[in-house]
């Protein structure tokens, strides 16, 4: 499974992404199951709306973080998560 | 309110509310208490808000309403309400019975976020028969209304030696109906599966064998459809880690109100467990005797107080450990450690016997009749 560079990339209608205020974290929920977030994947799942494709979430992650080269990271992190269910395309 | 206090404990994640033990349904493994029926009073619907408002404000995240069949509470819509106000991951585990279209709609816009239902076989005469219930049709039914409006779908199925035969067709009925995950929850025997126990325990080659299949069948699967095997621990050599240590992130919640480290834990002596109703969750989570009883490391005897393994396990159940050897601060006799072990190998052998016999004992069924005999 790969993320298709043509298509949107929506945050799975079947799990819930949170802030959780007593861990200090942002957290993915599920049916019977929680995982934890660290900063950085958070905020490329955040970016996850059904509307932006891979590049357009690249280009508005590295603006949002004043940076350049993010590509191969957030690619990895979108692919492992599509592999997990949490986001979807098509 | 009595009890030590201990530092490093940690906030409760899981918040299991059973809000009742009324059941249309009577399966002969079912984990709630023999003697159920002397529990007749029940929390009211301020109790449980309560209750949850202040579990949360902990820590607690996903949150499982069960009983019992939980459905049968009036209230239900409103506490779903409640808890997702308060940011609750809502979980209802449910039989399914008496679940209307109405109702799936009407939990979904309280914010309900998914609904586990659980079927008893793959054909309608074993559902029937181990359900003590007519319900079979009726579950597929909700199965699909569930997925229809769009709730993750998770169907639970208890394995055991009347139904483990039926593993593969259990596996195709769970791809027909599109379940997103599939709960095959080998039967933990507490309760009334202790009870029933000669009659439910499957013999190892059929163990094997179930597991064999529904191994492949996770591969096959994989991406579409997630299995969570809850495995059989009567024939594993190191016990479960009970409820991932205990008082560190499993909450229950009784009918009555009374709060469990783990929802067996009303059997075990001396415990003295708190009930909401005389304290905060704060109070019984970090002072209660019941939830420091078995904390850390020091109540342990040998072989696990100088085990290695004892952060892995943490000696294993209390309750099974109780219930099997009598002495509740005992190693869990799965363990082959354990000088206990033996009675593992006589409750499998007396399962076996009991499967080979042509006049084996009938299953004694979920009732409140039932449950006043045996108290
Ligand atoms: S296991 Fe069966 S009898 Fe027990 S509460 Fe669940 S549906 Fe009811
Ligand atoms: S001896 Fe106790 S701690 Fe060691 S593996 Fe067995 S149950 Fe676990």
């Amino acid at each position: 499974m790969s993320i298709n560079p043509d298509q949107a990339i929506k945050f799975s209608p079947l799990h819930r992404l949170q802030w959780e205020e007593a861990q200090q974290k942002d957290v993915i929920l599920y049916p019977e199951g929680m995982v934890e977030l660290n900063q950085s994947s958070a905020e490329i799942l955040k970016m996850c709306d059904g509307a932006r494709k891979l590049d357009q979430i690249i280009a508005d992650l590295e603006q949002k973080f004043a940076t350049t080269g993010l590509t191969n990271d957030i690619t990895a992190f979108l692919e492992v998560a599509l592999k997990n269910g949490w986001i979807q395309q098509n | 309110m009595a009890g030590s206090n201990k530092t490093n404990i940690t906030p409760p994640r899981w918040l299991l509310a059973e809000l009742t033990y009324a059941c249309p349904l009577q399966c002969p493994y079912c984990a709630n208490p023999v003697d159920y029926a002397n529990y007749q009073a029940e929390l009211d619907t301020e109790d449980w808000k309560r209750v949850l408002t202040q579990a949360r404000k902990m820590g607690a995240v996903q949150l499982g309403f069960s009983g019992g069949e939980p459905l049968t509470r009036k209230d239900l819509p409103e506490l779903v309400k409640h808890a997702r106000d308060l940011g609750y991951y809502s979980n209802l585990i449910t039989s399914g019975y008496g679940l209307t279209e109405e109702k799936i709609v009407q939990l979904k816009e309280a914010g309900l976020d998914h609904i586990q239902v659980s079927i008893q076989a793959s054909t309608q005469e074993l559902n029937d028969h181990i359900a003590g219930t007519t319900s079979f049709e009726h579950k597929k039914e909700v199965a699909h209304l569930v997925k229809k409006h769009g709730y993750p779908m998770v169907l639970c199925v208890v394995i055991h030696r009347e139904n483990i035969h039926q593993m593969p067709e259990i596996l195709a009925m769970a791809e027909e109906l599109g379940a997103d995950y599939l709960e095959l929850a080998n039967t933990q025997y507490y309760g009334w599966a202790h009870t029933n126990r000669d009659l439910l325990l499957p013999t190892k080659e059929q163990f094997e064998q179930a597991e064999q299949i529904a191994q492949a069948f996770k591969e096959k699967v994989a991406g579409k459809m997630k299995i969570y095997y809850v495995v059989p621990d009567f024939y594993e050599d190191r016990p479960k880690a009970c409820m991932n240590g205990w008082g560190t992130t499993f909450l229950t919640i009784a009918p009555d109100g009374v709060a469990l480290p783990c929802h067996s834990a009303r059997e075990l002596p001396g415990l003295d467990c708190p009930n909401v109703k005389d304290y905060s969750i704060d109070q019984i989570w970090n002072e209660s005797k019941a939830f420091n009883f078995f904390r850390g490391y020091e109540w342990m005897k040998e072989p696990c107080s100088s085990c290695d393994e004892k952060e892995k396990d943490f000696g294993g159940c209390r309750c099974q450990a109780y219930l099997l050897t009598g002495d509740m601060y005992a190693a869990d006799p799965v363990c082959s450690k354990s000088p206990n072990h033996h009675v593992i190998e006589e409750a499998i052998d007396s399962a076996r016997a009991g499967a080979l016999s042509d006049n084996e004992k009938p299953l004694i069924f979920r009732n409140s009749k039932n449950s006043r005999l045996l108290s």
